[in-house]
């Protein structure tokens, strides 16, 4: 025997109190807004990072320097490296190793007079081959020895004298943005490419900052490892490109995640309670209808199940407009400086599926946890009493 | 008749026990959360307000990660208006475990004495000028890790690599509520040293320059006179008051604190919905009475002033608990984020801000009740079964 | 078999601890086709009386065997299948779920069967035609007159067929009109379809359309003679 209250009963009932279920679940889209947003930021964030590099690609820095502006790779052991049997080739016979120098400057923003940090990376054509996730989307690449450079589109759009025929003063120089670069959602982006042997002349840095090169085999990474290891004359560390960029995030994915769970927690609280006050007046303005459907047949556990439904439908209300809402941040970026690194990090909100089902949950627990008394207590009632009552 | 009013705001709000009780607890709740919000957002620009405005600090124009020659500090020194110079090193390294962060500086001699805000006692000091091995730390770093004086703090350096070991000879303690007591300090002339030996082309070099001036007023101008004597040169230079400088990372991470700015009235919103659901209901279950009043002769404006007031009431309630509350919640969160935020303190603002939003709460969330239930017709309302 | 059987069935209330007696040994029958009327003063306990025999209370003491089912043991789970197939419930306010149409009140008890759809659909569709109510399925109680919703009530009492109909002040909040046509709507239950039906009430008419009155003072039953004496069952029984 189905034994259930009809579900026309209990979604009726939402509709026929308009301003309370509006407000109520008003409030529950407002947290799961909120909730759905921190994820969603913590999953652009990632994205940005991991697909910041390639697993195939090995990123060798200074031993202990966590990132490439602390780091120093001296010509010698770059050299040592680049003759590593696990360095891959071009189709010429050329290495397929980017000796780079990575540096932070000062610019400032299109429209402010505030300043960011943007890293420079010194680099070359082979730098260009190692990523193909960046494409250049106007002008060309800078010609070997120029004092020209190309920009990330996010530097592009955000910094004065980044765009395409604008000059930067940097390293005693000026140099001439010759084109722009896409690289899809990666931190290059937020990035300005340079000449590397010109750059270590303006800076007087004879050193490189680090070293990127290809696997000729994915899988000889741990092989490569142990050789670098082992040998006296280097003292460097080998990480996978795309470990090396998410280990650099890694304090502000955790603040951020810290953050936006506890600000959830808290949040959900307050919708929790709008639930409760209103699924508790629910029970209070038809406890003669209870009475009367307990009368008819219904048992305890349909009448809990009924108002533990209109409860749960009023809190997915609130997730799916909380979760619509939340999908038009999409189309916001979020620009910062990122603390282990020093320099700029733009990065958007990214709205997977997981977000989407994590949110809905979300909003059926809080749901849950807020009809859950006020349904118990109208199971409770007595059928006499409420008779009488209503 | 007024203290008849609130009387009757009072009893009617108690009424519904449960309910009132759900309401303030959710209050209670929301106004805590935007207190300690705001207290993160004020913490944030902690290192700015506790800036001196008779401070300078002197970096490279091109970016502060690179260095300035140590040989500026004597023509620094000479420009008039300028009382003190010394020098700092940023050294970023790791103590035991990556998640131990807290500030590192290679600072010169002189270093302590232009913070007077750092309270150290002559006898510790002497130790500390006297051990080239010596380190410096704040009180609340201190007691994070249990630190005595005379420990040694083995840190690992990143920038400059190697396993170094400082011995503890002093602790200081922060003279204001918002001096930022998490900070490390050892010789930069121990530094110098091992870089001269290790990578002599990173010796004799200062991450920034720390001069104080005889006038605040004077900030800007001398900050031009210093640039100037120094533009053309190898390394240019950037001139700006402390606080500038301080400001200057905030904005930099703008974004993060915008948003939480942000949340902190959505929070406000969020209530402001649970509050208007519970007046709404309040003012619905009780028209008869309300007709019953008008018929006995009581004016539209008493019943919306009744309204009001027990929304008030409410809000009042839950913003009393909420502020109290906000203080010693501030604690707790403050230590858990200690190495990111050193200063946690609850602004004076804060509490007012809170008020301010409960009371715009009450408000919004009777407005509709208040106005609907006023104009309710005597002959509707008493014919509702309430 | 009596539809009925009332063995010794006591009621006591507790209020603050203290017991108050209702029902005090109540003994007797309704056999089947009976129509009953309860009545009495106020706070006399035919109310209650009516929510015994229903199932919707259990007694203190005592036995209440309808169609030779003893309910007074049956636990809560098996009371609440056993009104949905035997009772039909008829309410002073009629009672009816104010966000569902007349159809879908009256479809209500029949959710609680294995009926499909369509089984359930002809049911509910042939009790309001019995109720003359067909043209009026879509409507919302909020559009139906008081006498309208008693109908949809009534409807709504006979869907699942049950043998037994208990009401409590049918026409209590009816208009002249409307009452007389709720009553004879009764009077057709009884008569054609042999239902029993037991009501309280305080209105004289309806008892009038009864086959037989009772009478409860201070819980104890009496029957109302043809000569206008009561007689106390109690003592018959003793």
């Amino acid at each position: 025997m189905s034994s259930r209250i009809p579900f026309s009963y209990i979604w009726r009932n939402l509709v026929t109190r308009k301003l309370t279920t509006l407000l109520t679940a008003g409030g529950m889209a407002l947290v799961v807004f909120v909730y759905a947003t921190v994820l969603m930021l913590e999953a652009g964030l990632e994205q940005t990072l991991v697909a910041t590099g390639s697993a195939d690609n090995v990123t060798v820095i200074r031993k202990g320097s966590q990132t490439e502006v602390q780091s120093a790779v001296d010509r010698t052991q770059a050299a040592i490296i680049e003759s590593n049997r696990h360095v891959a080739s071009g189709r010429d016979g050329s290495k397929l190793i980017a000796k780079e120098q990575v540096v932070l400057i000062s610019l400032n923003k299109r429209g402010t007079v505030k300043p960011g940090n943007v890293v420079i990376r010194g680099t070359s054509s082979v730098g260009l081959t190692l990523r193909p996730q960046v494409q250049l989307s106007q002008g060309r690449m800078f010609r070997p020895g120029s004092a020209e450079v190309i920009a990330g589109r996010a530097i592009a759009e955000r910094f004065h004298g980044a765009g395409v025929g604008e000059t930067l003063r940097f390293g005693q120089r000026e140099w001439l943005v010759v084109g722009v670069f896409d690289a899809g959602k990666t931190g290059f982006n937020s990035e300005i490419w340079a000449d590397g042997e010109l750059m270590m002349q303006s800076f007087r840095r004879p050193v490189f900052s680090a070293a990127t090169f290809k696997l000729a085999e994915s899988h000889q990474f741990d092989a490569l490892v142990k050789e670098l290891e082992a040998d006296p004359r280097l003292t460097v560390e080998a990480k996978r490109e795309t470990q090396f960029y998410a280990d650099q995030s890694r304090v502000m994915a955790m603040f951020i995640s810290y953050l936006g769970v506890t600000l959830s927690v808290i949040f959900s609280l307050g919708a929790v309670i709008g639930a409760m006050i209103t699924m508790y007046a629910a029970v209070a303005s038809r406890v003669g209808e209870v009475g009367t459907l307990r009368a008819i047949g219904f048992n305890r556990r349909a009448v809990m199940l009924a108002f533990l439904v209109e409860s749960l439908l009023l809190s997915l209300l609130g997730g799916v407009v909380g979760l619509l809402l939340a999908s038009g941040m999409q189309f916001f970026t979020i620009s910062t400086m990122n603390w282990q690194t020093f320099s700029e990090l733009a990065f958007s909100f990214s709205l997977t599926p997981g977000i989407v089902a994590k949110a809905l949950v979300f909003s059926l627990v809080m749901g849950l946890l807020g009809g859950f008394l006020p349904a118990a207590r109208a199971a409770r009632l007595n059928i006499v009493d409420a008779l009488r009552a209503g | 008749m007024f203290t008849f009013l609130i009387k009757s705001a009072f009893l009617n709000a108690w009424r519904h026990r449960l309910r009132a009780v759900l309401t303030v607890t959710g209050l209670v709740v929301a106004i805590l959360a935007f207190g300690l919000l705001k207290t993160i957002v004020s913490a944030w620009y902690a290192g700015a307000d506790a800036a001196s405005d008779a401070r300078l600090i002197m970096r490279s124009s091109v970016s502060l990660v690179f260095s300035l020659p140590i040989s500026y500090k004597d023509r620094i020194r000479q420009v008039d208006g300028v009382d003190a110079v010394s020098w700092a090193n940023w050294f970023g390294g790791v103590y035991l475990d990556e998640r131990n962060f807290f500030p590192q500086f290679a600072v010169s001699n002189g270093y302590l004495d232009q913070y007077p805000e750092f309270l150290i006692s002559e006898a510790e000091k002497k130790a500390w000028l006297v051990d080239r091995r010596g380190g410096v730390a704040g009180r609340k770093l201190a007691n994070r890790y249990g630190w005595k004086v005379g420990d040694v703090i083995p840190i690992k350096g990143t920038i400059f690599s190697g396993n170094w070991s400082f011995v503890l000879r002093a602790i200081y303690d922060g003279r204001e509520a918002n001096t930022d007591e998490n900070q490390f300090y050892f010789h930069w002339d121990y530094l110098n040293e091992s870089m001269k030996k290790v990578s002599p082309r990173r010796a004799d070099r200062a991450g920034v320059f720390i001069i104080t001036i005889d006038k605040p007023e004077n900030a800007a101008a001398i900050s031009g006179v210093i640039d100037a004597e120094f533009r053309n040169s190898l390394a240019e230079t950037l001139t700006e008051t402390e606080k500038a400088f301080q400001l200057g990372f905030v904005a930099m991470t703008e974004a993060i604190v915008v948003a939480i700015e942000i949340v902190s009235y959505v929070v406000i919103l969020i209530i402001m919905a649970v509050m208007a659901n519970t007046m709404a209901m309040a003012a619905r279950e009780r028209v008869s009475e309300y007709a019953t009043l008008k018929a006995l002769g009581f004016l539209p404006s008493y019943i919306a002033t009744l309204i009001v007031l027990e929304s008030l009431l409410l809000c009042a309630v839950g913003a009393a608990i909420g502020v109290a509350l906000t203080y010693p919640l501030a604690e707790v969160f403050g230590s858990f984020f200690e190495s990111f935020l050193p200063v946690f303190n609850v602004a004076d603002t804060t509490p007012w801000l809170q008020l301010l939003s409960a009371v715009m709460i009450a408000l919004i969330a009777a407005l509709i009740p208040a106005v609907r239930s006023a104009r309710v017709r005597i002959v509707d309302g008493l014919r509702s079964i309430g | 078999m009596a539809a009925v059987s009332l063995q010794s069935v006591s009621k006591c209330y507790y209020r603050g601890g203290h017991p108050i007696p209702v029902l005090a040994d109540i003994t007797f029958d309704v056999q089947r086709g009976d129509f009953l009327a309860l009545m009495g003063p106020s706070g006399s306990g035919k109310s209650t009386l009516l929510n015994l025999i229903a199932g919707i209370d259990r007694p203190s003491a005592g036995q209440i065997l309808v169609d030779g089912v003893d309910i007074a043991k049956l636990s809560e789970r098996e009371l609440a299948r056993w009104r949905a197939g035997h009772v039909g419930f008829i309410f002073q306010f009629y009672n009816l779920m104010p966000v569902l149409t007349a159809f879908e009140n009256v479809e209500l008890p029949l959710m609680l069967t294995k009926l499909s759809r369509r089984e359930r659909r002809q049911h509910a569709e042939t009790a309001l035609a019995m109720v003359g109510l067909s043209d009026r399925i879509t409507h919302y109680p909020s559009e139906l007159s008081g006498g309208q919703q008693q109908r949809v009530a009534i409807a709504r009492a006979l869907v699942t067929d049950p043998s037994l109909i208990v009401a409590d002040e049918p026409t209590g909040d009816l208009d002249k009109v409307s009452a007389t046509e709720v009553l004879s709507l009764l009077d057709q239950l009884n008569c054609e379809l042999g239902k029993t039906i037991i009501m309280v009430t305080h209105d004289v008419r309806a008892a009038e359309v009864a086959h037989a009155m009772l009478h409860l003072d201070k819980g104890e039953l009496f029957a109302l003679e043809s000569n206008g004496n009561t007689r106390s069952l109690k003592a018959e029984n003793a």
